[in-house]
């Protein structure tokens, strides 16, 4: 696989445990709905209420929302903001970094408070964190593991642009 | 950074249109936004100032089809055109898996181009991702123009090719959208090298954009394989 193409890949499983993490987590701190988003801007899950938006365009302005504070933190002699957060009137986002690779993004609204969301998803980042860095250390196709998914799909794909 | 989901059985793939300013980065996804069924394409989302400059990004996801019961799912994004916003560029490219470079045909543009290219460069190389090893594509639009310059022009100033020294594929390689050229051939000199594939646009009215949109799917796609 070329330079610049590192795939990964998100098994059933690994939405099981990721699912269950946040879960919980919705549970405990009363926010709405939780999504998480690669650094690239691609949606990973959406879990709890689901959103009434369009939630591939919320996860690319996410990640540039997050690319661009990073470059801001950089720029005051930080290495990165780990979390963000904007306030509405009745809406807010919290947005955290896992792993350096996803970004946690947790809507909540009036009914919890934004101490409790904080204290809560400390919490959630660390086991996510385990669970991903899992995820990316699994061989991909690339570095010598398992034959990829679209392996001898050739003709498939030539098909597919007839 | 392509992302394989089991879950959702989906792959979802990035791809940056890149060049110079005013050359037709976004006339490119508003076509395809235009012209593919409303159900296989989400918002076009544009983050551009009043004069509708792109200031950030532009983005379209589009489906083209299922492969092994997989959704694929393209994203398209384009850069900012001025160097001014390159800091933005930049990370556009993040875990980038294509690249279409879109260039202007004019011949007063050419110079902008060249620049626009030797930055496509320089950024990639910062994220440690080297262009002649991934999927790339470039887009000659404004080709209806009377002052577009010729081809073999566009060629030399801005696919001149990269040098091949790995024995094993230094096999000439008929290029498949162009009849009697090559992607990959040896010079008179001796030395081999590779051109990326390259396609003929008028983007206002449609022509080439989705023969480009195909051709680096089809590259991208095939890099997964």
């Amino acid at each position: 696989m070329p330079v610049g193409a590192a795939s990964w890949s998100f098994t059933e499983d690994d939405f099981g445990a990721i699912t269950q993490s946040l879960n919980r987590f919705l549970y405990e701190s009363g926010a709405r709905c939780a999504l998480l988003v690669d650094r690239s801007g691609q949606l990973v899950a959406t879990v709890g209420e689901q959103p009434k938006f369009d939630p591939t365009a919320f996860a690319t302005l996410t990640a540039a929302d997050f690319s661009a504070n990073d470059q801001l933190a950089k720029l005051i002699g930080e290495s990165d903001f780990n979390s963000l957060f904007h306030q509405g009137e009745r809406e807010s986002m919290y947005l955290a970094d896992v792993a350096r690779r996803v970004i946690l993004v947790v809507l909540f609204d009036n009914r919890t408070t934004l101490g409790l969301v904080r204290l809560k998803m400390k919490l959630t980042v660390e086991e996510l964190t385990h669970l991903f860095q899992q995820v990316f250390a699994r061989p991909t196709h690339a570095q010598g593991g398992a034959p990829g998914l679209l392996a001898g799909a050739d003709d498939e794909i030539d098909k597919l642009f007839q | 950074m392509s992302m394989i989901n089991y879950a959702s059985r989906e792959i979802n793939c990035k791809i940056v249109y890149y060049g110079s300013g005013l050359g037709g980065k976004t006339t490119n996804l508003e076509i395809v936004y235009g012209k593919v069924q409303p159900d296989t394409r989400g918002k076009l989302i544009s983050l551009a100032t009043e004069t509708e400059r792109t200031l950030f990004f532009d983005f379209l996801p589009v489906d083209l089809g299922t492969i092994r019961g997989f959704k694929t799912r393209f994203h398209l994004y384009t850069v900012p055109g001025q160097v001014y916003y390159n800091a933005s560029r930049k990370l556009i490219l993040k875990g980038v898996d294509g690249i279409v470079f879109v260039a202007d045909s004019q011949v007063e543009r050419m110079e902008a181009n060249q620049e626009a290219m030797q930055n496509l460069y320089d950024n990639m190389a910062e994220y440690g991702y080297d262009l002649t090893k991934m999927p790339f594509v470039l887009q000659y639009n404004k080709r209806d123009l009377p002052n577009a310059a010729p081809l073999a022009d566009m060629q030399a100033a801005l696919n001149p090719g990269w040098e091949i020294t790995d024995p094993a594929k230094q096999r000439v390689s008929p290029d498949p959208t162009h009849a009697g050229e090559n992607l990959i051939e040896p010079l008179p000199t001796g030395e081999w090298i590779e051109r990326a594939q390259y396609y003929e646009a008028v983007a206002v009215t449609g022509d080439g954009v989705f023969e480009t949109l195909r051709g680096i799917s089809k590259l991208v796609l095939k890099a997964l394989a």
